[in-house]
């Protein structure tokens, strides 16, 4: 790899980062001109009976505060600098929560979701599409396409009101909606484990059915063209065993492309795991950006997307580093 | 004729796209013939009785605020399908655009073109899509959602087609023409363009579904149209109503058995058409 590579990969990085900011900065500017501080003082004053003549003092003093009174490029250089040391303010349905606080909070719970339900839906897709591409599989194992391409196409949050309404409501097997027990202490004991454990294992099955689905196919069609190749003949010729072939000259070979795509889908992942948290009421990222959504709390709303373009363009990153290490044949050279 | 007998032995040769074909001409049709037998006005809040369970009156049943849900469908289903035609085609117009000019003439325009697109693919739409729906979220209409969409749906088509143009521009073919004296608009337009079409129909299925899929989680988030009975936004005041822990089944079920015969349908025809296009791939399914 060479190091000019290296740059360059950060450079874009930061392009990405830099880009999404200014979204961030400018698409609620260009809006509607609507004013978030003066609508607050205004709920305020009218729930509070808060006389009215005072509100421009106090909207003026507040856009001083919040430095709104500057210049716009003044506001946008300090707004760059602020998410550059990740300082994104204060909350503004929940003052004086900080939204970095709200985000850090609800962040292990949606990295533990996600991490362990993509890992495992990698792991059994790739297996299965491989398996139901090989032409010594069972005939059953064969015939899983159509099943499996039916449940890539819907959407996780739409399986999860299904797995919801089978599993949790009417088996009663898996509680409805939270991520531990109500009055559970959230400490750090094998009870909650447990706890928090079942109460994941509904949104958890949700994503991995339908990423079952997607892994699977790409694997399928990769293994289809693998399953093809002469140097399989030429293990069957040797005698190998079928196991040994199908692990060792199929798999391996047909599996470089899922790695590349597990980069890709990682942005896709990560918003259909937004709404399946907000059908779950899992208390992680998702929730708190729907109920930023609903209480109009743009601040939250910024902060959310930015930490999440900021994660997955990081993650895309390492995974652009790690990929010539699986793949000999690909090398980071000045071509690339 | 003729080509009535191509598209016909195409539905033959990929039994894929003939299934997805049938299950989207369903679609359509309660869609266009829906109207006719139902009384679309039910579909408003407060029009009937709320909280019934499908009967033969309301074959669909009826939600919390008293709408009619098989007249919700008849009215949001096509509403669905236009954010994602509309969406599909701006779209796919674009990326045509960009990826035949970049692809073909290649250059400083590609470079930028490339740069850009490869930047904003890393990027995750959805999120960005919250960013700008719930700036404008007072304002959102079908037509509105439809754009606010198709601002992000340009990108992985400009991409496919620029790598495809990529690999044509240098066929024999192409340079015959070239030394015939043809401009380059016109080769790209009766050269390059005509052989793409398949690929492009099914990049099309794609682009919609893609549309489709986006509007509808953005709707879920109740970043939709507020007054238009959507499939996305009956999911999401399904969900907001606490629908699935109050038993009432169908509000949500419907919903999601179109949404679903509607995504399964378009990724079979893109499914096929891919395979039409590409017969290396004919093998593989």
């Amino acid at each position: 790899m060479k190091w000019n590579y290296i740059i360059r990969r950060v450079s874009l990085f930061l392009v990405v980062v830099w880009a999404a900011a200014s979204v961030n900065f400018f698409v609620p500017r260009l809006g509607t001109g609507r004013d978030p501080i003066r609508e607050k003082l205004g709920q305020l004053a009218a729930s509070g009976g808060l006389r009215q003549d005072g509100i421009e003092a106090m909207v003026k003093a507040y856009q001083a505060k919040f430095g709104l009174d500057k210049p716009l490029y003044e506001q946008y250089l300090n707004f760059l600098g602020d998410t550059l040391t990740l300082d994104l303010g204060y909350s503004l349905a929940n003052y004086p929560a900080r939204v970095g606080d709200l985000i850090g909070n609800a962040m292990p719970w949606t990295l533990g979701l996600m991490v362990v339900s993509v890992l495992m839906s990698f792991v059994i897709g790739t297996l299965l599409g491989a398996l139901s591409a090989w032409p010594a599989s069972p005939r059953w194992l064969r015939s899983m396409a159509v099943p499996l391409m039916t449940m890539s196409a819907i959407p996780p949050y739409l399986l999860g009101l299904i797995v919801l309404y089978i599993l949790g409501l009417k088996l009663k097997l898996f509680p409805l909606s939270g991520g531990y027990s109500p009055g559970m202490l959230a400490i750090a004991s094998f009870d909650y484990y447990v706890d928090v454990v079942h109460h994941s294992i509904l949104p958890g099955l949700a994503i991995v059915l339908q990423a079952v689905g997607f892994w699977a196919l790409g694997m399928r069609g990769m293994m289809v063209s693998t399953s093809g190749e002469d140097y399989i003949s030429l293990a069957e010729a040797n005698g190998l065993r079928n196991r040994t072939i199908f692990l060792r000259f199929g798999l391996r070979n047909a599996m470089l492309p899922q790695f590349t795509a597990l980069g890709l889908s990682l942005a896709n992942v990560v918003a259909g795991q937004v709404i399946v948290e907000v059908i779950f009421a899992y208390p992680g990222i998702g929730t708190v950006l729907f109920q930023a959504i609903q209480a109009s709390d743009y601040t939250v709303i910024n902060g959310v997307v930015l930490i999440l373009i900021l994660a997955i363009g990081l993650v895309t990153m390492m995974m652009d580093f790690l990929y010539p290490l699986l793949d000999p044949r690909i090398s980071h050279r000045s071509d690339a | 004729m003729r080509r009535l007998d191509q598209i016909l032995y195409y539905l033959r040769e990929s039994p894929m796209l003939g299934a997805g074909t049938v299950l989207i001409f369903l679609i359509v049709l309660f869609g266009t013939l829906g109207p006719l037998f139902v009384d679309t006005d039910l579909s408003r809040p407060l029009s009937t009785t709320p909280r019934l369970a499908p009967s033969l009156d309301h074959p669909f049943g009826t939600d919390d605020a008293g709408r009619d849900l098989l007249s919700v469908m008849v009215v949001g289903v096509p509403m669905t399908m236009r954010v994602g035609l509309l969406a599909g085609a701006v779209g796919l117009g674009v990326g045509i655009f960009l990826g035949f000019t970049s692809g073909y003439l290649g250059g400083t325009f590609d470079t930028i073109v490339r740069g850009v697109v490869d930047t904003l693919l890393t990027v995750p739409g959805l999120v960005v899509l919250i960013s700008i729906a719930s700036t404008i979220r007072e304002e959102i209409s079908v037509n509105i959602m439809a754009m606010v969409v198709a601002s992000l749906a340009w990108m992985w088509p400009t991409r496919v087609i620029r790598a495809q143009v990529l690999t044509m521009r240098e066929r024999a073919y192409v340079q015959m023409a070239k030394l015939n004296g043809m401009s380059s608009a016109e080769i790209i337009w009766k050269e390059l363009f005509p052989n793409l079409l398949p690929y492009l129909a099914a990049l099309f299925a794609n682009a919609v579904n893609w549309a489709i899929l986006a509007s509808i989680g953005l709707e879920a988030l109740g970043l939709g149209p507020q007054n238009d009975p959507t499939v996305g936004m009956t999911i999401y005041w399904a969900i907001t109503f606490s629908a699935l822990i109050r038993g009432m089944w169908w509000w949500w079920a419907i919903p999601i058995l179109f949404i679903g015969t509607v995504f399964v349908g378009l990724l079979m025809i893109a499914a096929g058409l891919d395979e039409l296009a590409n017969p290396k791939q004919r093998k593989a399914v």
